[in-house]
């Protein structure tokens, strides 16, 4: 079990960023559209109950994607809208992508106070 | 003077005493970099900004131009520039630091050719004695402004082109020795709908198919009149795009004397996509290699069809499509 | 997209585009889904050994591991934007970059260093959010609507 996640992880993984690819190739859209419409796919699906058992079944395949961004946002609020009603939408909708979020910023000011662009 | 419905015949013959071609890193490992006069180690040019990069890159070539013709700034009468920042802030600051009379122009990548024309129309008219014309750009700060920032990793399709870091200018006289520039067609917007910004060949060719069409319509003249006729940026795309259109159009252009700045600046091994391209494409090849080889005696006349894509990132956002335009001027020996 | 675009322009400029188009290279959708696959693949791999390393060694859950794993993968990919060698991978790899939480942190990361020029204030902390905005506008909007539906539906006592 612990190894074929590895495998599933990487399988599931390239597959949706192929789908992301297609998005891009076959059907023109640029980089931001394609990471908005897979981030609100992965909200759609997290509202349906079907994006945690792909995450529990592979892993890091899923959860690595933006498209788990969007399913982390709609978890946060339907767990906090369960402990304190409907407010706990608003409230919880970053709990859980925190991280990344927060991650994201401070490095990124890091970077920009220690790099230049290279062209 | 005036002949057909959009071409100046310049009856006088304003000479080109003088020009001069800077460029970058990437530039110099082109296929060109012999006919630069100065080539830059990298993209910062000493700078604390790329903006301020491109605004070094045309005072350069603009000072360079007027020393090799041994005369002092304070001898020209008229600077007319162009480049691809917002509000033309490369061509404006240079102006500052050149303290010259200055005519700021702006047709995106066909500013060389629309700069040189207005020139060549200062001088015949006796309205100058000199004027240096100039186009720069700046491969980074261009891809700031029109697209995505230079370490973003967005994956940029075959037909995407390559913005040349450099800077060309012309200093032209009623006198002296050099190429003359017989004449130049003005080129009308063209728009056939093409919105990507990374296919910018196909919505720039048919503005350069139709320029050529009236150029030599209005002289009443064959494409074999010309040595040599060279597109601006068109790339590998656009061109071909057009050679096809003019020889559909019934335009007997000879294919081994049509080419394309944009397609002879790089080496083959260059990541460049289609081509090179920027206002600064057509301006250093023009005005380094071209004029080189009508000096050597290679070339005795040539036609500059110098190409833009008159689009603005807001443009783009806004679901327009990119008109475009070309403007044309021949260079004799 | 493209037909609704068709109907605007006029037959000139539609045979124009035809014509343009039978002349463009076309992207190697094939090559660059297989690029796309392994690198994204890849990517995802290294993200579940994170999420092993942190399991082992710092105690978290099957659940929580995700979290610091991204984190970690998110660092990783502004490095390298400061580097200057992400955006030559990710022009290989094409979405398998853009797709993975790195696409997102190297939008973040590479506007941030592009417009240093520009200050800090308005420069750095204005143009951060240039081209990740969108994913986080769009997905805390969607979050939204679906978690109302969802209560709304639950409530109706429609679960």
């Amino acid at each position: 079990m612990k190894l074929w996640i590895f495998v599933w992880s990487f399988i599931v993984g390239g597959i949706i960023c192929v789908i992301g690819q297609i998005m891009m190739d076959v059907f023109k859209l640029t980089p931001a559209h394609t990471m908005t419409t897979l981030v609100v796919v992965g909200a759609i699906l997290g509202g349906l109950g079907l994006y945690d058992p792909l995450v529990k079944f592979a892993g890091a395949g899923a959860s690595v994607p933006i498209m788990s961004f969007g399913n982390s946002l709609v978890k946060g609020a339907l767990m906090e809208a369960e402990k304190f009603g409907i407010i706990g939408v608003l409230t919880g909708i970053f709990e859980i992508t925190s991280s990344g979020i927060s991650a994201a910023i401070i490095f990124s000011f890091l970077a920009s106070l220690i790099f230049k662009p290279k062209g | 003077m005036l002949k057909g419905h959009q071409t100046w015949v310049f009856d006088s013959k304003p000479v080109i005493i003088s020009s001069a071609a800077v460029g970058g890193a990437f530039e110099a490992e082109g296929a060109l970099a012999e006919d630069f006069d100065i080539l830059h180690e990298d993209i910062w040019l000493g700078q604390d900004s790329f903006e301020k990069a491109e605004k070094k890159l045309l005072e350069e070539a603009c000072e360079t131009a007027i020393s090799k013709a041994k005369m002092k700034k304070e001898d020209v009468q008229f600077f007319i520039s162009g480049d691809l920042m917002n509000q033309i802030i490369s061509s404006s600051f240079a102006a500052r630091t050149l303290g010259m009379p200055f005519l700021g122009i702006f047709g995106a990548c066909s500013s060389s050719m629309e700069g040189l024309a207005l020139a060549s129309l200062l001088i015949d008219s006796k309205s100058a004695e000199y004027v240096v014309a100039g186009a720069s750009s700046h491969n980074v700060a261009a891809e700031k402004q029109f697209r995505y920032p230079t370490e973003y990793g967005g994956q940029k399709p075959p037909t995407a082109q390559w913005t040349v870091t450099g800077a060309g200018a012309a200093l032209v006289a009623q006198k002296g020795d050099g190429p003359k520039v017989s004449c130049a067609t003005i080129g009308k917007v063209v728009d056939m709908g093409i919105s990507d910004p990374f296919n910018m060949g196909a919505a720039m060719a048919p503005a350069a198919v139709d320029t050529i069409e009236a150029h030599f319509r209005d002289l009443n003249i064959d494409p074999s009149y010309y040595d040599l006729i060279a597109t601006g940026d068109l790339g590998s795309v656009g061109h071909s795009i057009a050679g096809d259109l003019l020889d559909k159009h019934g335009l007997k252009i000879l294919k081994h004397r049509f080419t394309d700045c944009g397609l002879l600046i790089y080496n083959k091994d260059q990541p460049v996509m289609a081509g090179g391209s920027g206002c600064g494409c057509s301006a250093v090849v023009t005005y380094g290699h071209l004029l080189k080889r009508m000096k050597k005696g290679e070339l005795k006349k040539i036609l500059i069809v110098a190409t833009g894509a008159l689009l603005s990132p807001l443009s783009y956002q806004q679901k327009e499509s990119i008109p475009c335009i070309a403007h044309a001027v021949s260079i004799e020996m | 997209m493209s037909n609704k675009k068709k109907k605007k322009l006029t037959p000139i400029q539609q045979e124009y585009q035809d014509f343009a188009k039978d002349r463009e290279p076309k992207p190697q959708v094939l090559k660059n889904c297989i690029r796309a696959f392994l690198v994204g693949g890849i990517i995802c791999t290294i993200g579940q050994g994170l999420q092993w390393f942190f399991m082992k060694y710092f105690n978290f859950t099957k659940e929580t591991a995700g979290n610091p794993a991204s984190a970690v993968l998110i660092i990783i990919s502004i490095l390298l934007t400061g580097f200057g060698v992400y955006d030559h991978i990710a022009q290989w790899a094409g979405a398998g970059t853009a797709v993975p939480v790195t696409g997102f942190a190297n939008t973040m990361a590479s506007a941030a260093i592009e417009h240093r020029t520009e200050g800090y204030v308005l420069g750095v902390g204005g143009n951060m959010f240039k081209l990740s905005g969108a994913v986080i506008v769009y997905g805390v909007f969607s979050a939204f609507v679906v978690a109302i539906l969802k209560l709304t539906i639950k409530w109706l006592g429609g679960m």
